[in-house]
């Protein structure tokens, strides 16, 4: 009997998957596009447009920056506008390419047809070639470029892929969305992307709140399988609903039984994650000759005007996509960018969505507001709720009195942020916005200590 | 320029709330203290409505005069304290002792440690202990149960005190149960005199369940402290059973089984960890048993609890969760 859940910890919040019904809806397209140029982990990109320069989408506009990095293309066919800084969702400066929109053109060797394409190309280099060409970065909320995660350093092998389409966060239904209407791409993606790790077994984890998808993506994976190759060894494994489910060292415990060492990578354990939205990603650039330049963004909430998810041109302003979505209630009093646990609140609502947006979600005050903080009464259930097995009351207590060394005794720096433990208190106290910044210091201490050796 | 909430991750929060939480013990508590007044009618009432009003009053003016704080009573834990108070005193006790022993429970041993979740000591036990110590002659005035329209109040020894004064005497234990005519079927559903919430051990067994089934608490402590008592009584019983009572006669008389569902698994005095709350549990049930068997006091269970409490900030450095991904 193959485990179903992680072995530690864990909440149970209510999924509130309101919009899993909202068919994914391709929206019109905005006046003009913002496509930031720092919208990966590692370094910005370099643009390699000037204003006034016509585009056509998919084109490139910006090159790596590093090797942690990825290619940037125009999401629409227009004019450049300028090529400076937005302000993104928290307000703060990113470097980015803004560009009117004018008519939809695409470039040359686009696949728009919905055809599906199977075979698998031999030369596993040439795969990665086309995924980091395609400007394919993680999208299950890191933003890792894909190909960095597909290029195990020498000596580390991949036993096992997972896909991740967990989708743990409530309310968020757009990886649900893309698993029953893009299922035959995502197995597709799954193929090619075991492919250049060197066909390893490779399951789509989904959890059980989600058995359309399951069984949708069961039958894709067994008309599939005759095909061979890495085929023939992709599996759908249901999961039992827990948050966080999808954090990627929570999956691999749930999946192959295996915990990740604290300071290692899911290599070090064998295991290489990627996102159900990455899967389908790494197929059109792959198959279709698409780059990333479009996602599905969930727009829900109990007080949203409706539920959708919507197919969203890279750089969209926010407000356009709400727009779309029915716009903002006055009763709304925070959106959140992502899901609700692990979500950011937006400050600009001119912000543009970026490659990893996967959600809007819009809360009422009375949704969103924290109680008042009362005393800890020592119940011990933030630490229940831990998933990475951490002592959040010890942290918090540790962390307000500024004591780094028992701090980093106590891992903190393995914490994951996931909220599991502020989601829980019933005394209301902050713990992870402490914890959070006892983290980053205490990170910061291990990294200047690392430097002086 | 729109007008939005800007705060950290996460959104949500879930509806557990310390007031909840509160609240589902004094459920838990509910049909102990119903079974109390139906056994001893309206003087269990009295006890009870002194001793709640009395915890939530002196945290109210303590807070409010004192700290010069916003009031805490709305968390309702001062009102869990008085119930539990009430529950571990004889009905007979005079108003105004039930008065000093809210005092010194909330007064003394909540308050003057900070409140809420600061406490080392159980505040209730405290106050019982304090009470035990205080004024014996009230504390060991128990009453045989007459029923909520009984007329004449029967007072007399508990089954502990009665065994513990006719081994001194040199009777034996199997002699002592026949001349007492004690059985456990009376044990189990209508006690034979003691607090007011020893009453029944089915209704204390009840709320614990509550509590277990809502996940207010987990029932290791409880559990350990049950199997060591049973455990070491047995082996004592087992070597001697005219000087040692039997496991069974020790898990269902005296406060036991209320200190042991009610009072040890108190958050705040308890051990965070599972493993710290076994053993916890265990240095609980062994402890009682010792003073039962070896000490002066017929009762040890509030001791117990008590030298526990002050063990658990050791406990909490002994033993830890384990955390993922590392040895």
């Amino acid at each position: 009997m193959a485990r179903r859940t992680f072995s530690i910890g864990g909440i149970h919040p209510d999924d509130a998957k309101l919009s899993r019904n909202a068919a994914i809806e391709a929206i019109p397209l905005p006046s003009a596009v913002y496509i930031s140029l720092a919208q990966h982990i590692g370094a910005p990109a370099k643009a390699v447009v000037a204003p006034g320069d016509k585009v056509k989408a998919g084109q490139v506009i910006a090159e790596p920056g590093g090797f942690v990095s990825a290619f940037i293309h125009s999401s629409v066919s227009g004019t450049v506008k300028s090529v400076g800084v937005c302000k993104d969702l928290s307000g703060k400066a990113a470097p980015c390419v803004e560009i009117t929109v004018e008519g939809d053109e695409w470039v040359e060797g686009v696949d728009l047809t919905p055809d599906l394409v199977t075979d698998i190309p031999a030369d596993g280099k040439a795969i990665l070639e086309k995924i980091r060409l395609g400007g394919v970065v993680g999208l299950g909320g890191a933003t890792f470029p894909t190909h960095v995660k597909l290029s195990p350093p020498p000596g580390k092998t991949c036993e096992m892929l997972i896909i991740n389409g967990c989708e743990c966060e409530p309310y968020l239904t757009s990886d649900e969305r893309t698993m029953l209407e893009k299922g035959e791409q995502v197995v597709v993606g799954t193929a090619l992307l075991s492919h250049v790790l060197g066909d390893p077994h490779a399951v789509i984890a989904v959890e059980d709140n989600k058995p359309e998808a399951i069984a949708h993506l069961r039958g894709i994976v067994e008309r599939l399988r005759p095909l061979g190759g890495p085929y023939a060894g992709i599996e759908v494994r249901s999961l039992m609903k827990k948050y966080p489910e999808g954090g990627e060292k929570q999956l691999i415990d749930a999946v192959m039984g295996r915990q990740v060492k604290s300071g290692q990578l899911p290599i070090d354990a064998g295991a290489v994650v990627q996102n159900i939205c990455t899967a389908l990603a790494v197929y059109e650039a792959v198959q279709k000759n698409k780059p990333l330049v479009e996602n599905s963004v969930t727009v829900t909430g109990k007080g949203a005007a409706r539920q959708a998810n919507l197919l969203v041109r890279v750089g969209t302003p926010l407000r356009h996509v709400i727009d779309c979505a029915g716009g903002l209630p006055d009763s709304i009093a925070k959106v959140v960018s992502g899901g609700p646990m692990m979500g950011k609140a937006v400050v600009n609502l001119d912000a543009p969505t970026l490659k990893g947006t996967g959600g809007l979600l819009l809360l009422t005050e009375a949704e969103t507001r924290r109680g008042a903080e009362g005393s800890c009464i020592r119940c011990g259930k933030c630490a229940d709720a831990c998933p990475m097995g951490l002592e959040p009351f010890l942290l918090n207590r540790l962390a307000r009195a500024d004591r780094n060394d028992e701090l980093e005794a106590a891992s903190v720096q393995d914490c994951i942020q996931c909220g599991c433990c502020l989601y829980t208190c019933p005394a209301n106290i902050p713990l992870l916005d402490i914890i959070a910044v006892a983290k980053a210091r205490v990170l910061g201490i291990i990294k200047a200590r690392a430097a002086a050796k | 320029m729109d007008k939005l909430i800007v705060s950290p991750s996460p959104h949500l929060h879930s509806s557990c709330s310390t007031k909840g939480l509160m609240r589902d013990v004094l459920i838990a508590l509910a049909p102990a203290v119903a079974v109390s007044i139906v056994f001893y009618g309206w003087r269990a009432l009295l006890v009870l409505g002194v001793s709640v009003a009395s915890c939530v009053l002196l945290e109210y003016l303590i807070v409010k005069y004192l700290l010069r704080k916003s009031t805490t009573v709305g968390d309702l834990s001062a009102a869990v304290t008085g119930v539990l108070l009430a529950l571990n005193l004889p009905v007979t006790t005079p108003w105004w002792v039930v008065f000093l022993g809210a005092l010194f429970a909330v007064g003394v041993a909540k308050m003057t440690f900070g409140g809420l979740g600061q406490n080392v000591f159980n505040p209730a036990i405290a106050g019982r202990v304090f009470l035990l110590i205080s004024f014996p002659s009230y504390m060991t005035h128990w009453e045989a149960p007459q029923g909520l329209f009984g007329v004449d109040a029967v007072s007399g020894a508990t089954p502990l005190g009665a065994i513990k004064e006719g081994l001194m005497q040199g009777a034996s234990v199997p002699d002592l149960m026949a001349q007492h005519g004690w059985t456990y079927g009376q044990m189990l559903f209508s006690n034979i005199g003691g607090s007011a919430g020893e009453a029944c051990a089915i209704a204390i067994l009840l709320g614990f369940l509550y509590l277990v089934v809502r996940r207010v608490i987990k029932p290791w402590i409880t559990l350990s402290i049950l199997a060591t008592v049973a455990l070491v009584s047995l082996l004592f019983w087992g070597i001697d059973p005219a000087r040692f009572t039997d496991p069974l006669f020790n898990l269902l008389t005296g406060g036991l089984l209320l200190g042991a569902c009610f009072m040890a698994t108190d958050y705040v005095t308890s051990p965070m960890s599972t493993a710290g709350g076994v053993v916890y549990g265990i240095g609980i049930g062994f402890i009682t048993l010792m003073i039962r068997y070896f000490g002066s006091y017929p009762e040890g269970m509030s001791f117990a609890i008590l030298i526990m409490n002050a063990a658990v900030p050791l406990l909490n450095i002994w033993f830890h969760q384990k955390k993922f991904g590392r040895a």
